[in-house]
Protein backbone atom coordinates (compact mmCIF):
# COMPACT_ATOMS: atom_id res chain seq x y z
CA UNK A 1 0.00 0.00 0.00
CA UNK A 2 1.23 3.49 -0.88
CA UNK A 3 -0.22 6.82 0.25
CA UNK A 4 0.41 10.52 -0.32
CA UNK A 5 -0.24 12.28 2.98
CA UNK A 6 -0.40 16.05 3.34
CA UNK A 7 0.78 16.99 6.81
CA UNK A 8 -1.63 19.16 8.82
CA UNK A 9 0.53 19.63 11.92
CA UNK A 10 1.53 23.15 10.83
CA UNK A 11 0.69 25.42 7.88
CA UNK A 12 3.73 24.26 5.87
CA UNK A 13 1.76 21.28 4.55
CA UNK A 14 4.61 18.90 3.69
CA UNK A 15 3.64 16.13 1.28
CA UNK A 16 4.73 12.73 2.59
CA UNK A 17 4.99 9.52 0.67
CA UNK A 18 4.34 6.47 2.82
CA UNK A 19 4.73 2.82 1.84
CA UNK A 20 3.66 -0.10 4.04
CA UNK A 21 0.98 -2.58 5.00
CA UNK A 22 -2.04 -2.18 7.26
CA UNK A 23 0.06 -2.68 10.35
CA UNK A 24 3.60 -1.77 9.30
CA UNK A 25 5.35 1.19 7.75
CA UNK A 26 8.12 0.24 5.32
CA UNK A 27 9.17 3.73 4.35
CA UNK A 28 8.15 7.32 4.96
CA UNK A 29 9.58 10.27 3.04
CA UNK A 30 8.91 13.98 2.63
CA UNK A 31 8.47 15.05 6.28
CA UNK A 32 10.55 17.92 7.59
CA UNK A 33 10.10 17.59 11.35
CA UNK A 34 9.60 14.81 13.93
CA UNK A 35 6.01 15.86 14.65
CA UNK A 36 5.25 15.57 10.95
CA UNK A 37 6.78 12.10 10.78
CA UNK A 38 4.63 10.97 13.69
CA UNK A 39 1.52 12.46 12.07
CA UNK A 40 2.33 10.70 8.79
CA UNK A 41 2.72 7.35 10.56
CA UNK A 42 -0.57 7.69 12.46
CA UNK A 43 -2.39 8.98 9.39
CA UNK A 44 -1.17 5.94 7.43
CA UNK A 45 -1.87 3.24 10.01
CA UNK A 46 -4.86 4.53 11.96
CA UNK A 47 -6.21 7.91 10.84
CA UNK A 48 -8.34 9.71 13.42
CA UNK A 49 -10.59 12.79 13.35
CA UNK A 50 -12.38 14.93 15.90
CA UNK A 51 -16.09 14.71 15.13
CA UNK A 52 -18.24 17.77 15.82
CA UNK A 53 -21.95 18.09 15.31
CA UNK A 54 -25.13 19.20 17.05
CA UNK A 55 -27.83 17.30 18.91
CA UNK A 56 -31.43 18.25 19.55
CA UNK A 57 -32.51 19.33 23.02
CA UNK A 58 -35.89 18.88 24.69
CA UNK A 59 -36.44 22.63 24.25
CA UNK A 60 -35.82 22.44 20.51
CA UNK A 61 -32.57 24.43 20.68
CA UNK A 62 -29.51 22.72 19.17
CA UNK A 63 -26.61 21.85 21.46
CA UNK A 64 -23.16 21.71 19.83
CA UNK A 65 -21.10 18.63 20.67
CA UNK A 66 -17.78 16.93 19.89
CA UNK A 67 -15.95 13.70 20.36
CA UNK A 68 -13.79 14.35 23.40
CA UNK A 69 -10.82 12.80 21.63
CA UNK A 70 -10.28 11.95 17.97
CA UNK A 71 -12.27 8.97 16.64
CA UNK A 72 -11.16 6.41 14.05
CA UNK A 73 -11.81 8.14 10.73
CA UNK A 74 -13.80 5.18 9.39
CA UNK A 75 -16.34 5.47 12.23
CA UNK A 76 -17.21 9.13 11.70
CA UNK A 77 -20.30 8.61 9.52
CA UNK A 78 -21.63 5.82 11.77
CA UNK A 79 -21.26 8.09 14.80
CA UNK A 80 -23.24 10.79 12.97
CA UNK A 81 -26.03 8.23 12.55
CA UNK A 82 -26.06 7.67 16.34
CA UNK A 83 -26.13 11.42 17.06
CA UNK A 84 -29.10 11.94 14.75
CA UNK A 85 -31.22 9.92 17.16
CA UNK A 86 -30.11 11.72 20.34
CA UNK A 87 -32.17 14.30 22.26
CA UNK A 88 -30.59 15.86 25.36
CA UNK A 89 -32.46 17.26 28.32
CA UNK A 90 -31.56 20.80 29.36
CA UNK A 91 -29.86 22.26 31.29
CA UNK A 92 -26.55 21.02 30.00
CA UNK A 93 -23.04 22.31 30.70
CA UNK A 94 -19.92 22.47 28.56
CA UNK A 95 -18.14 19.12 28.93
CA UNK A 96 -21.21 17.09 29.98
CA UNK A 97 -21.25 13.62 28.40
CA UNK A 98 -24.00 13.22 25.78
CA UNK A 99 -23.10 9.71 24.52
CA UNK A 100 -20.63 7.67 26.54
CA UNK A 101 -18.26 5.32 24.69
CA UNK A 102 -19.85 5.89 21.27
CA UNK A 103 -19.99 2.68 19.20
CA UNK A 104 -17.55 1.00 21.56
CA UNK A 105 -14.70 3.30 20.57
CA UNK A 106 -14.03 4.21 24.19
CA UNK A 107 -14.61 7.87 23.29
CA UNK A 108 -17.34 10.08 24.73
CA UNK A 109 -19.41 12.63 22.88
CA UNK A 110 -19.54 15.74 25.06
CA UNK A 111 -21.43 19.05 24.90
CA UNK A 112 -19.35 22.04 23.79
CA UNK A 113 -21.99 24.67 24.52
CA UNK A 114 -24.72 25.28 27.05
CA UNK B 1 -32.87 59.13 27.04
CA UNK B 2 -31.27 56.33 29.04
CA UNK B 3 -27.72 57.23 30.09
CA UNK B 4 -24.87 54.95 31.14
CA UNK B 5 -21.36 55.99 32.15
CA UNK B 6 -18.32 53.73 31.92
CA UNK B 7 -14.55 53.75 31.43
CA UNK B 8 -14.25 51.47 28.41
CA UNK B 9 -17.14 50.68 26.06
CA UNK B 10 -16.69 47.73 23.71
CA UNK B 11 -18.78 47.46 20.57
CA UNK B 12 -19.34 43.76 19.86
CA UNK B 13 -19.34 40.64 22.05
CA UNK B 14 -17.60 38.21 19.72
CA UNK B 15 -14.08 36.86 20.30
CA UNK B 16 -12.48 40.27 19.74
CA UNK B 17 -14.79 42.12 22.12
CA UNK B 18 -14.50 39.42 24.78
CA UNK B 19 -10.67 39.41 24.75
CA UNK B 20 -10.56 43.22 24.74
CA UNK B 21 -12.98 43.38 27.68
CA UNK B 22 -10.98 40.90 29.75
CA UNK B 23 -7.73 42.78 29.08
CA UNK B 24 -9.29 46.18 29.85
CA UNK B 25 -10.59 44.93 33.15
CA UNK B 26 -7.24 43.31 34.05
CA UNK B 27 -5.55 46.66 33.42
CA UNK B 28 -7.47 47.92 36.44
CA UNK B 29 -10.30 49.96 34.95
CA UNK B 30 -13.41 50.33 37.04
CA UNK B 31 -16.24 49.84 34.57
CA UNK B 32 -15.97 47.95 31.29
CA UNK B 33 -19.11 47.32 29.29
CA UNK B 34 -19.69 45.12 26.22
CA UNK B 35 -22.47 46.29 23.89
CA UNK B 36 -23.83 43.40 21.80
CA UNK B 37 -26.71 43.30 19.32
CA UNK B 38 -27.38 39.57 19.75
CA UNK B 39 -28.99 38.06 22.85
CA UNK B 40 -25.93 35.94 23.64
CA UNK B 41 -22.16 36.57 23.70
CA UNK B 42 -19.71 34.72 21.45
CA UNK B 43 -20.43 36.26 18.05
CA UNK B 44 -19.88 34.10 15.02
CA UNK B 45 -18.07 31.41 17.08
CA UNK B 46 -21.50 30.31 18.29
CA UNK B 47 -22.12 28.72 14.91
CA UNK B 48 -18.52 27.51 14.41
CA UNK B 49 -19.06 24.14 16.06
CA UNK B 50 -16.01 22.63 14.30
CA UNK B 51 -12.61 22.13 15.94
CA UNK B 52 -9.36 23.94 15.14
CA UNK B 53 -9.55 26.90 17.51
CA UNK B 54 -7.10 27.65 20.28
CA UNK B 55 -4.10 25.66 19.01
CA UNK B 56 -1.84 28.69 19.46
CA UNK B 57 -3.35 30.25 22.57
CA UNK B 58 -4.37 27.22 24.62
CA UNK B 59 -2.20 24.56 22.92
CA UNK B 60 -5.26 22.37 22.48
CA UNK B 61 -7.83 21.93 19.76
CA UNK B 62 -11.11 23.51 20.80
CA UNK B 63 -14.41 24.03 19.00
CA UNK B 64 -15.84 27.54 18.55
CA UNK B 65 -18.29 27.26 21.47
CA UNK B 66 -15.55 25.91 23.78
CA UNK B 67 -13.22 28.73 22.76
CA UNK B 68 -15.62 31.60 23.38
CA UNK B 69 -17.01 29.80 26.43
CA UNK B 70 -13.63 30.18 28.14
CA UNK B 71 -13.62 33.91 27.42
CA UNK B 72 -17.23 34.36 28.57
CA UNK B 73 -16.30 32.66 31.86
CA UNK B 74 -13.32 34.98 32.18
CA UNK B 75 -15.20 38.25 31.54
CA UNK B 76 -17.94 37.23 33.95
CA UNK B 77 -15.37 36.37 36.61
CA UNK B 78 -13.64 39.73 36.09
CA UNK B 79 -16.91 41.64 36.43
CA UNK B 80 -17.28 42.99 32.90
CA UNK B 81 -20.79 44.33 32.35
CA UNK B 82 -22.89 43.65 29.26
CA UNK B 83 -25.59 45.52 27.41
CA UNK B 84 -27.27 42.85 25.29
CA UNK B 85 -29.86 43.21 22.50
CA UNK B 86 -28.33 46.59 21.75
CA UNK B 87 -27.63 47.77 18.24
CA UNK B 88 -25.03 50.52 18.12
CA UNK B 89 -26.16 53.33 15.84
CA UNK B 90 -23.37 55.84 16.17
CA UNK B 91 -20.09 56.47 17.91
CA UNK B 92 -18.38 59.71 18.77
CA UNK B 93 -15.18 60.47 20.65
CA UNK B 94 -16.68 59.70 24.06
CA UNK B 95 -20.15 58.42 23.33
CA UNK B 96 -21.72 55.25 21.98
CA UNK B 97 -25.37 55.63 20.97
CA UNK B 98 -27.29 52.39 20.80
CA UNK B 99 -30.83 51.08 20.56
CA UNK B 100 -31.57 48.78 23.48
CA UNK B 101 -34.55 46.45 23.50
CA UNK B 102 -35.52 47.48 27.04
CA UNK B 103 -34.39 51.11 27.42
CA UNK B 104 -34.77 52.36 23.86
CA UNK B 105 -32.15 54.85 22.67
CA UNK B 106 -29.25 54.58 25.10
CA UNK B 107 -26.29 56.90 25.47
CA UNK B 108 -23.13 55.25 26.75
CA UNK B 109 -20.71 57.93 27.96
CA UNK B 110 -17.21 56.54 28.06
CA UNK B 111 -13.56 57.51 28.33
CA UNK B 112 -12.52 55.16 25.54
CA UNK B 113 -14.13 52.89 22.96
CA UNK B 114 -13.04 49.56 21.43
CA UNK B 115 -14.53 48.69 18.04
CA UNK B 116 -14.96 44.91 17.72
CA UNK B 117 -17.76 44.52 15.19
CA UNK B 118 -16.10 41.78 13.15
CA UNK B 119 -16.80 41.29 9.49
CA UNK B 120 -19.50 40.37 7.02
CA UNK B 121 -19.58 37.95 4.11
CA UNK B 122 -19.34 39.01 0.50
CA UNK B 123 -22.49 38.04 -1.39
CA UNK B 124 -23.51 37.14 -4.93
CA UNK B 125 -24.06 40.85 -5.59
CA UNK B 126 -20.46 41.62 -4.63
CA UNK B 127 -19.07 39.22 -7.20
CA UNK B 128 -21.81 39.68 -9.81
CA UNK B 129 -22.61 36.10 -10.91
CA UNK B 130 -25.02 36.24 -13.86
CA UNK B 131 -28.16 34.13 -14.09
CA UNK B 132 -31.61 33.88 -12.55
CA UNK B 133 -32.45 34.64 -8.94
CA UNK B 134 -33.87 31.42 -7.51
CA UNK B 135 -33.96 30.32 -3.86
CA UNK B 136 -31.04 28.18 -2.70
CA UNK B 137 -28.16 30.65 -2.89
CA UNK B 138 -26.56 31.27 0.48
CA UNK B 139 -23.37 32.72 1.82
CA UNK B 140 -21.51 29.87 3.56
CA UNK B 141 -21.80 31.60 6.94
CA UNK B 142 -25.55 32.10 6.76
CA UNK B 143 -25.96 28.45 5.76
CA UNK B 144 -23.77 27.59 8.76
CA UNK B 145 -25.97 29.59 11.10
CA UNK B 146 -29.13 27.99 9.69
CA UNK B 147 -27.74 24.48 10.08
CA UNK B 148 -25.86 24.74 13.35
CA UNK B 149 -28.11 27.06 15.35
CA UNK B 150 -31.51 26.97 13.72
CA UNK B 151 -31.68 23.31 12.67
CA UNK B 152 -32.51 24.10 9.03
CA UNK B 153 -30.93 21.91 6.35
CA UNK B 154 -30.25 24.30 3.46
CA UNK B 155 -30.05 21.80 0.59
CA UNK B 156 -29.31 18.29 -0.66
CA UNK B 157 -26.97 18.72 -3.62
CA UNK B 158 -24.51 21.52 -3.22
CA UNK B 159 -21.89 23.41 -5.19
CA UNK B 160 -19.58 25.70 -3.23
CA UNK B 161 -17.92 28.72 -4.82
CA UNK B 162 -14.70 29.78 -3.12
CA UNK B 163 -12.17 27.67 -1.25
CA UNK B 164 -12.16 29.83 1.87
CA UNK B 165 -12.18 28.07 5.23
CA UNK B 166 -15.89 28.58 5.87
CA UNK B 167 -16.73 27.10 2.47
CA UNK B 168 -14.61 24.00 3.06
CA UNK B 169 -15.93 23.56 6.60
CA UNK B 170 -19.49 23.78 5.27
CA UNK B 171 -18.62 21.16 2.62
CA UNK B 172 -17.80 18.73 5.44
CA UNK B 173 -20.72 19.79 7.60
CA UNK B 174 -23.24 19.31 4.78
CA UNK B 175 -21.71 15.93 3.87
CA UNK B 176 -21.98 14.76 7.49
CA UNK B 177 -25.62 15.82 7.53
CA UNK B 178 -26.34 13.74 4.44
CA UNK B 179 -26.02 16.22 1.56
CA UNK B 180 -23.93 15.62 -1.55
CA UNK B 181 -21.27 18.23 -2.23
CA UNK B 182 -20.67 18.16 -5.98
CA UNK B 183 -17.58 20.38 -6.04
CA UNK B 184 -15.73 23.30 -4.52
CA UNK B 185 -14.92 25.82 -7.24
CA UNK B 186 -12.03 28.29 -6.81
CA UNK B 187 -11.16 31.17 -9.16
CA UNK B 188 -7.49 31.31 -8.17
CA UNK B 189 -4.96 28.62 -8.99
CA UNK B 190 -4.31 28.18 -5.26
CA UNK B 191 -6.37 27.32 -2.19
CA UNK B 192 -7.87 30.31 -0.35
CA UNK B 193 -8.12 28.63 3.05
CA UNK B 194 -5.86 26.50 5.24
CA UNK B 195 -4.34 23.25 3.90
CA UNK B 196 -5.57 21.48 7.03
CA UNK B 197 -9.14 22.22 5.98
CA UNK B 198 -8.60 20.89 2.46
CA UNK B 199 -7.33 17.60 3.89
CA UNK B 200 -9.97 17.18 6.59
CA UNK B 201 -13.00 18.70 4.87
CA UNK B 202 -12.57 17.90 1.17
CA UNK B 203 -10.06 15.04 0.71
CA UNK B 204 -11.58 12.98 3.56
CA UNK B 205 -14.91 12.87 1.73
CA UNK B 206 -13.59 12.79 -1.83
CA UNK B 207 -15.01 16.25 -2.64
CA UNK B 208 -13.37 17.60 -5.81
CA UNK B 209 -11.63 20.99 -5.70
CA UNK B 210 -11.61 22.78 -9.06
CA UNK B 211 -8.87 25.41 -9.09
CA UNK B 212 -8.88 28.13 -11.80
CA UNK B 213 -12.62 27.68 -12.31
CA UNK B 214 -15.58 29.92 -11.60
CA UNK B 215 -19.36 29.97 -11.85
CA UNK B 216 -20.58 31.82 -14.93
CA UNK B 217 -24.30 31.21 -14.69
CA UNK B 218 -26.97 30.16 -12.21
CA UNK B 219 -30.00 28.27 -13.58
CA UNK B 220 -33.41 27.67 -12.06
CA UNK B 221 -36.63 29.57 -11.48
CA UNK B 222 -38.10 28.85 -8.05
CA UNK B 223 -35.11 26.90 -6.79
CA UNK B 224 -31.52 26.54 -8.02
CA UNK B 225 -31.42 23.76 -10.65
CA UNK B 226 -27.75 23.95 -11.46
CA UNK B 227 -24.75 26.14 -12.16
CA UNK B 228 -22.48 26.60 -15.13
CA UNK B 229 -18.82 26.19 -14.21
CA UNK B 230 -16.12 27.53 -16.55
CA UNK B 231 -12.35 27.38 -16.62
CA UNK B 232 -10.45 30.64 -16.24
CA UNK B 233 -7.03 31.62 -17.56
CA UNK B 234 -4.55 31.28 -14.66
CA UNK B 235 -2.88 34.60 -15.32
CA UNK B 236 -5.67 36.89 -16.50
CA UNK B 237 -8.56 35.18 -14.62
CA UNK B 238 -10.63 35.60 -17.79
CA UNK B 239 -13.20 32.91 -18.58
CA UNK B 240 -12.05 30.49 -21.30
CA UNK B 241 -14.77 30.25 -23.95
CA UNK B 242 -16.01 26.74 -24.64
CA UNK B 243 -14.93 25.35 -21.25
CA UNK B 244 -18.44 25.46 -19.72
CA UNK B 245 -19.75 22.46 -17.77
CA UNK B 246 -23.22 22.18 -16.22
CA UNK B 247 -23.38 20.99 -12.61
CA UNK B 248 -26.80 19.96 -11.39
CA UNK B 249 -27.45 21.13 -7.82
CA UNK B 250 -30.21 22.63 -5.65
CA UNK B 251 -27.97 24.83 -3.54
CA UNK B 252 -25.07 27.18 -4.11
CA UNK B 253 -22.92 28.29 -1.18
CA UNK B 254 -20.66 31.30 -1.55
CA UNK B 255 -17.41 31.48 0.38
CA UNK B 256 -15.94 34.40 -1.47
CA UNK B 257 -14.38 36.56 1.16
CA UNK B 258 -15.17 38.76 4.11
CA UNK B 259 -15.42 42.50 4.49
CA UNK B 260 -14.76 44.24 7.81
CA UNK B 261 -18.00 45.78 9.07
CA UNK B 262 -17.10 49.46 9.36
CA UNK B 263 -20.27 51.49 8.89
CA UNK B 264 -19.86 52.96 12.39
CA UNK B 265 -16.17 53.63 11.83
CA UNK B 266 -16.82 55.45 8.55
CA UNK B 267 -19.65 57.49 10.04
CA UNK B 268 -17.28 58.62 12.80
CA UNK B 269 -14.82 59.69 10.06
CA UNK B 270 -12.07 57.42 11.34
CA UNK B 271 -9.31 56.84 8.78
CA UNK B 272 -9.89 53.60 6.86
CA UNK B 273 -7.28 51.61 4.90
CA UNK B 274 -8.36 51.03 1.32
CA UNK B 275 -6.60 47.64 1.33
CA UNK B 276 -7.89 46.06 4.54
CA UNK B 277 -11.19 48.03 4.52
CA UNK B 278 -10.63 48.45 8.24
CA UNK B 279 -9.45 51.36 10.36
CA UNK B 280 -5.77 52.31 10.22
CA UNK B 281 -4.27 51.53 13.63
CA UNK B 282 -0.97 51.88 15.51
CA UNK B 283 0.67 49.25 17.72
CA UNK B 284 -1.84 50.03 20.50
CA UNK B 285 -4.67 49.29 18.04
CA UNK B 286 -5.52 52.99 18.35
CA UNK B 287 -7.40 54.56 15.41
CA UNK B 288 -7.16 58.11 14.05
CA UNK B 289 -9.48 59.22 16.90
CA UNK B 290 -7.23 58.75 19.96
CA UNK B 291 -10.02 57.57 22.29
CA UNK B 292 -11.19 54.93 19.80
CA UNK B 293 -9.43 51.56 19.49
CA UNK B 294 -10.23 48.67 17.16
CA UNK B 295 -9.44 44.96 17.03
CA UNK B 296 -10.17 41.67 15.35
CA UNK B 297 -11.80 41.24 11.97
CA UNK B 298 -13.09 44.81 11.94
CA UNK B 299 -9.44 45.87 11.43
CA UNK B 300 -8.31 43.15 9.03
CA UNK B 301 -9.72 39.71 8.29
CA UNK B 302 -7.75 37.17 10.31
CA UNK B 303 -7.52 33.46 9.61
CA UNK B 304 -7.07 32.32 13.21
CA UNK B 305 -9.17 33.46 16.14
CA UNK B 306 -6.10 33.02 18.34
CA UNK B 307 -4.55 36.02 16.55
CA UNK B 308 -7.77 37.97 17.04
CA UNK B 309 -7.64 37.32 20.78
CA UNK B 310 -3.98 38.35 21.05
CA UNK B 311 -4.51 41.55 19.08
CA UNK B 312 -7.73 42.37 20.95
CA UNK B 313 -6.02 42.02 24.32
CA UNK B 314 -3.64 44.78 23.18
CA UNK B 315 -6.60 46.95 22.14
CA UNK B 316 -8.41 46.36 25.43
CA UNK B 317 -5.36 47.05 27.61
CA UNK B 318 -4.50 50.18 25.59
CA UNK B 319 -8.08 51.49 25.79
CA UNK B 320 -7.94 50.99 29.56
CA UNK B 321 -4.62 52.85 29.80
CA UNK B 322 -6.08 55.65 27.69
CA UNK B 323 -9.10 55.87 29.98
CA UNK B 324 -6.70 56.29 32.94
CA UNK B 325 -4.65 58.87 31.01
CA UNK B 326 -1.63 56.58 30.96
CA UNK B 327 -1.26 55.78 27.26
CA UNK B 328 1.86 57.39 25.88
CA UNK B 329 2.17 59.01 22.49
CA UNK B 330 5.13 60.06 20.41
CA UNK B 331 6.31 60.66 16.92
CA UNK B 332 4.50 58.59 14.33
CA UNK B 333 6.29 56.26 11.92
CA UNK B 334 4.35 54.76 9.05
CA UNK B 335 4.89 51.13 8.11
CA UNK B 336 5.27 50.47 4.40
CA UNK B 337 4.69 47.37 2.32
CA UNK B 338 7.66 46.06 0.32
CA UNK B 339 8.01 43.23 -2.19
CA UNK B 340 5.11 40.72 -2.26
CA UNK B 341 3.37 42.24 0.78
CA UNK B 342 -0.26 43.27 0.38
CA UNK B 343 -0.81 44.90 3.74
CA UNK B 344 0.73 45.21 7.19
CA UNK B 345 -1.12 45.66 10.47
CA UNK B 346 -0.53 47.88 12.45
CA UNK B 347 -0.06 50.39 9.64
CA UNK B 348 1.78 52.87 11.83
CA UNK B 349 3.68 52.98 15.08
CA UNK B 350 4.29 55.70 17.60
CA UNK B 351 7.88 56.23 18.60
CA UNK B 352 9.88 55.11 21.58
CA UNK B 353 11.34 51.65 22.00
CA UNK B 354 9.67 48.33 22.55
CA UNK B 355 8.93 45.32 20.45
CA UNK B 356 5.95 45.26 18.11
CA UNK B 357 4.41 42.28 16.32
CA UNK B 358 3.48 43.10 12.74
CA UNK B 359 0.96 40.87 10.97
CA UNK B 360 0.87 40.83 7.20
CA UNK B 361 -0.38 39.01 4.15
CA UNK B 362 1.61 38.32 1.01
CA UNK B 363 0.33 39.18 -2.43
CA UNK B 364 1.08 35.87 -4.21
CA UNK B 365 2.04 32.36 -3.07
CA UNK B 366 5.81 31.78 -3.29
CA UNK B 367 8.24 29.06 -2.28
CA UNK B 368 11.18 29.53 0.11
CA UNK B 369 11.19 33.19 1.07
CA UNK B 370 12.99 35.58 3.36
CA UNK B 371 10.67 37.77 5.38
CA UNK B 372 12.33 40.98 6.51
CA UNK B 373 11.70 44.34 8.16
CA UNK B 374 14.01 47.07 6.90
CA UNK B 375 14.84 50.66 7.81
CA UNK B 376 16.28 51.97 4.55
CA UNK B 377 19.08 49.52 3.66
CA UNK B 378 19.40 48.29 7.23
CA UNK B 379 17.75 44.93 7.95
CA UNK B 380 16.04 45.23 11.35
CA UNK B 381 15.20 41.55 11.48
CA UNK B 382 14.55 38.71 9.08
CA UNK B 383 13.63 35.08 9.00
CA UNK B 384 13.38 32.29 6.45
CA UNK B 385 10.18 30.49 5.68
CA UNK B 386 9.53 27.35 3.62
CA UNK B 387 6.67 28.99 1.72
CA UNK B 388 4.32 31.95 1.85
CA UNK B 389 0.62 31.92 0.98
CA UNK B 390 -1.89 34.80 0.86
CA UNK B 391 -4.30 32.61 2.85
CA UNK B 392 -2.00 32.51 5.86
CA UNK B 393 -1.10 35.58 7.89
CA UNK B 394 2.64 36.00 8.59
CA UNK B 395 4.15 37.67 11.62
CA UNK B 396 7.39 39.53 12.20
CA UNK B 397 8.52 41.11 15.46
CA UNK B 398 10.47 44.37 15.25
CA UNK B 399 12.34 46.24 17.98
CA UNK B 400 11.41 49.89 17.46
CA UNK B 401 14.50 51.35 19.19
CA UNK B 402 15.93 54.10 16.95
CA UNK B 403 13.92 53.09 13.90
CA UNK B 404 12.98 55.86 11.43
CA UNK B 405 11.11 53.90 8.80
CA UNK B 406 9.79 50.35 8.52
CA UNK B 407 9.35 48.46 5.26
CA UNK B 408 8.18 44.84 5.42
CA UNK B 409 8.91 42.53 2.52
CA UNK B 410 8.81 38.86 1.55
CA UNK B 411 11.45 38.05 -1.04
CA UNK B 412 11.66 34.66 -2.73
CA UNK B 413 14.97 32.99 -1.90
Amino acid sequence: MEKEIICTVCPTGCVMHVVGTETLIESIEGYTCPRGKKYGEYEFLAPVRILTSTVKSNEGRLIPCRSKNPLPKGKVLDCMEVLRGVTVTLPIKRGDVIVADILGTGIDIVATGE
Amino acid sequence: MYEITCDVAIVGGGPAGLAAAAAAKKEGTEKVIIIERDETLGGILQQCIHPGFGLKLFKEELTGPEYYGRFVDKVKELGVETLMNSMVLEIEKNTVVCMNKEHGITNVNTKSIVLAMGCRERTRANIMIPGTRPAGIYTAGSAQRLMNRQNEMVGKKVVILGSGDIGMIMARRMTLEGAEVVAVVELNNFLAGLTRNKVQCLDDFGIPLLLSHTITNIKGNDRVEGVVVSKVDEATKKVIAGSEQFFECDTLLLSVGLIPENELTRKAEIEISSITNGPVVNQYMQTSIPSVFACGNVVHVNDLVDNVSTESAIAGASAAKFAKGELGGGEEISVKTGENVRYVCPQRVVGGGGKVDFYFRVMAPKGQSVIAAKDGDKVLCSRKTIKVNPGEIEKITVDLGGVREIVIESREA
